[in-house]
């Protein structure tokens, strides 16, 4: 394929269960060796091989970058989403080999932060399991904020006080427990990193909190995980490789090009990264748009699509691809 | 068969020179009879056995006394060597990758050996034997950047990744052309190109920007660039000008194939595993006008490119003043006839 990143061959070492949504899945490389060395914050892109249908979908590794011998993901099970945590839940035993792509970060720590400040939303935890496993092990100053639906819902939260008592505090919605978030923001030393991974809703919040309590933006990372949404079928022709194809309602635009033998290159496939943005030569209908990476007169202009993440409605679709 | 390592200087009695098989594997940089800047960026793969592309981190018969003219830098301006402190990281990450890809393509001359994070480091040509603990600053003799640029040819900046911008955070820089790290350090990457010419209005800089913010690990890339040097002096930098920017007046008809040098930088763009930044090395290749015209077909390129160059171009690699005179010398090595496609020798 040709993407930014090269491929790893692996096999499914174990396959934990952590709670009634969460599964946890170990890999190894099938060749024995080390895997390679990545930073707090990467994700891997896995291949679900489902029958005749490819799903490729991001999980942030929640190892210690500085133990290789495996890597670690958590996947949430999505009943009403397009499928993938459900083939990762039902279909993915001990054993199985599979393929998943090297180490990417687009959400990296700041390393001059003073001090590291984390807030995260339920399966939103799984990139800073790997984070404070790094600060930890440099002797870094961090502090995780973490809200969950319930204490049997709170993802690792044992595992996280275990490890690191204090510097971990818990919120349950289902006992009204809520951030303080304007008192944790104004109250930081000089030179604090903010990062939020969660629900949109929840990264807006403190983007906009921190905004406007006058943190800097380079100060302030975040990562959304936006997962494609499934949604009606749609025709979309391929101006440049000369195709027409159809895209199913459980199938990303991307995915569907990608099934036709056409490989845009990608790298969050989360709508971030910019990679597989994509020219609109024309098009009759309207499109939704769920990136993060295209701007608003962007959207509005009808030019651009992102096919990782975004759909169409209507009668025609024509892309330079 | 190892390499012979050559016992030679690049200062004083300048008695550096390419053996008959370093000439034929020096990166000629051009691969047509004009040069103009592009986004020339191609995957950094291994090339060709002979070529210096052989290895990911070339090795050549130049090593050992390219080391001991970087500790002569270091030993009169300790800021060639920076590291912000929160470059640490990259530092190990640095360490990792060169002494992986050292001792992967030169076993006879280096070998590395890990046991968790109890690594031995054994580097023949200079005489090292070193054991320490990986990610333990304590256990080197200085910072892990230093200490393995110390042992590695070419200069070396590495590059903070963050608001969508690389940033000049750490280097070893002592064999440059005429920029300065000290002047650079904590710089972002619009901010260190503001001086290059042309490239700007051309949006190379946003392109190239893009580009490196997203190469990712395992698949680096590499590029060419080139300018002259007189004298084949490693160290050309704004503070020794003093010492070399004189050299550009001494070159005359009779002189010139000994004194002008064609100099080539291979630049590699490599991700950090750990520290999630960049390393770019620039490696320095030095081939005198005698030696690079004894294959003819570089002879005749070189000609035409170096005449028919755009004036802002010239002045930027300071070949003004020994322009005509090098123009002359080469159009005598130039009959006019086609140069064959590609950048190596017939």
């Amino acid at each position: 394929m040709s993407t930014g990143t090269t491929k790893l061959d692996v096999v499914v070492s174990d396959v934990v269960p952590v709670n009634e949504l969460v599964t946890r899945f170990h890999f190894r490389r099938r060749d024995g060796e080390l895997l390679p060395t990545f930073s707090g914050g990467a994700h891997v892109v896995v291949e679900m091989r489902d029958g005749d249908r490819t799903r490729l979908n991001p999980y942030s590794l929640m190892g210690s970058p500085l133990d290789t011998r495996e890597y670690t993901i958590s996947v949430r099970r999505d009943d009403v989403g397009r499928g993938g945590s459900l083939f990762m839940h039902r279909s993915v035993k001990p054993g199985l080999e599979m393929v998943i792509s090297y180490p990417v970060n687009l959400f990296s720590l700041d390393l001059r932060a003073k001090k590291h400040l984390m807030l995260a939303g339920g399966i939103g935890i799984t990139p800073f399991m790997a984070q404070t496993a790094q600060l930890a092990g440099e002797g870094g100053n961090f502090e995780l904020h973490y809200t969950c639906r319930t204490a049997s819902l709170a993802t690792y939260a044992d595992v996280l006080r275990e490890r690191y008592d204090r510097r971990i505090r818990l919120y349950h919605d289902d006992r009204d427990e809520r951030i303080d978030l304007d008192r944790l923001l104004s109250t930081q030393p000089l030179g604090t990193h903010l990062y939020v991974c969660g629900p949109a809703g929840m990264i807006h919040w403190v983007r906009d909190r921190a905004a406007a309590l006058g943190w800097p933006s380079e100060a302030v990372h975040f990562e959304h995980f936006a997962a494609p949404q499934p949604g009606l079928p749609f025709d979309v022709t391929l101006a440049v490789s000369g195709k027409t194809i159809r895209v199913g309602e459980q199938q990303s635009l991307l995915e569907a090009i990608e099934a036709a033998g056409v490989d845009p290159p990608y790298l969050c496939r989360g709508g971030v990264c910019g990679q597989c943005e994509t020219n609109v030569i024309s098009y009759d209908g309207k499109f939704i748009h769920n990136d993060h990476w295209l701007s608003e007169e962007d959207h509005r202009s009808g030019c651009k699509i992102m096919p990782c993440v975004s759909r169409f409605e209507g009668r025609s679709l024509v892309l330079e691809r | 068969m190892g390499i012979t390592f050559r016992k030679e200087t690049f200062r004083d009695d300048f008695t550096f020179r390419n053996s008959p098989e370093h000439i034929r594997r020096f990166p000629f940089p051009f691969h047509e009879d004009a040069y103009m800047y592009a986004v020339n960026i191609e995957p950094h793969v291994v090339g060709p056995k002979g070529s210096v592309l052989e290895n990911l981190i070339d090795v050549d018969e130049h090593y050992v006394a390219e080391m001991q003219d970087r500790a002569l830098v270091l030993a009169e301006d300790p800021l060639r060597c920076q590291s912000l402190p929160h470059m640490t990281l990259a530092g190990w990450d640095l360490l990792e990758l060169l002494m992986e890809q050292q001792a992967l393509g030169y076993p006879e001359h280096f070998t590395l050996t890990r046991d968790g994070d109890r690594w031995r480091w054994i580097n023949r040509p200079l005489g090292i034997d070193d054991t320490f603990t990986f990610g333990d600053t304590s256990t080197l003799p200085c910072g892990p950047m230093e200490y393995i640029t110390r042992q590695s040819q070419g200069d070396f900046c590495i590059l903070d990744q963050r608001d969508g911008n690389l940033w000049m955070d750490a280097g070893m820089v002592t064999t440059q052309a005429d920029w300065s790290l000290d002047f650079d350090i904590g710089m972002n990457f619009f901010e260190w190109h503001a001086p290059v010419p042309l490239a700007h209005e051309k949006g190379i800089f946003t392109r190239a920007l893009k580009f490196l913010t997203n190469i990712q690990q395992g698949k680096p890339a590499r590029r060419l660039n080139w300018t002259m040097t007189i004298n084949p002096r490693l160290d050309t930098s704004p503070e020794n000008y003093h010492k070399w920017g004189p050299d550009r007046t001494t070159v005359t008809p009779e002189n010139v194939g000994d004194k002008v040098h064609l100099r080539v930088e291979l630049q590699s763009f490599w991700r950090l595993p750990r520290s999630n930044g960049i390393v770019f090395p620039i490696r320095c290749y030095l081939i005198k006008m005698d030696e690079l015209v004894t294959q003819p077909k570089w002879a005749r390129r070189l000609h035409r490119v170096i005449r028919d160059l755009p004036e802002e171009l010239a002045t930027y690699k300071g070949l003004t003043r020994y322009r005509p005179t090098l123009v002359e010398w080469l159009s005598k090595l130039d009959d006019g006839s086609p140069t064959s496609p590609g950048f190596g020798p017939d």
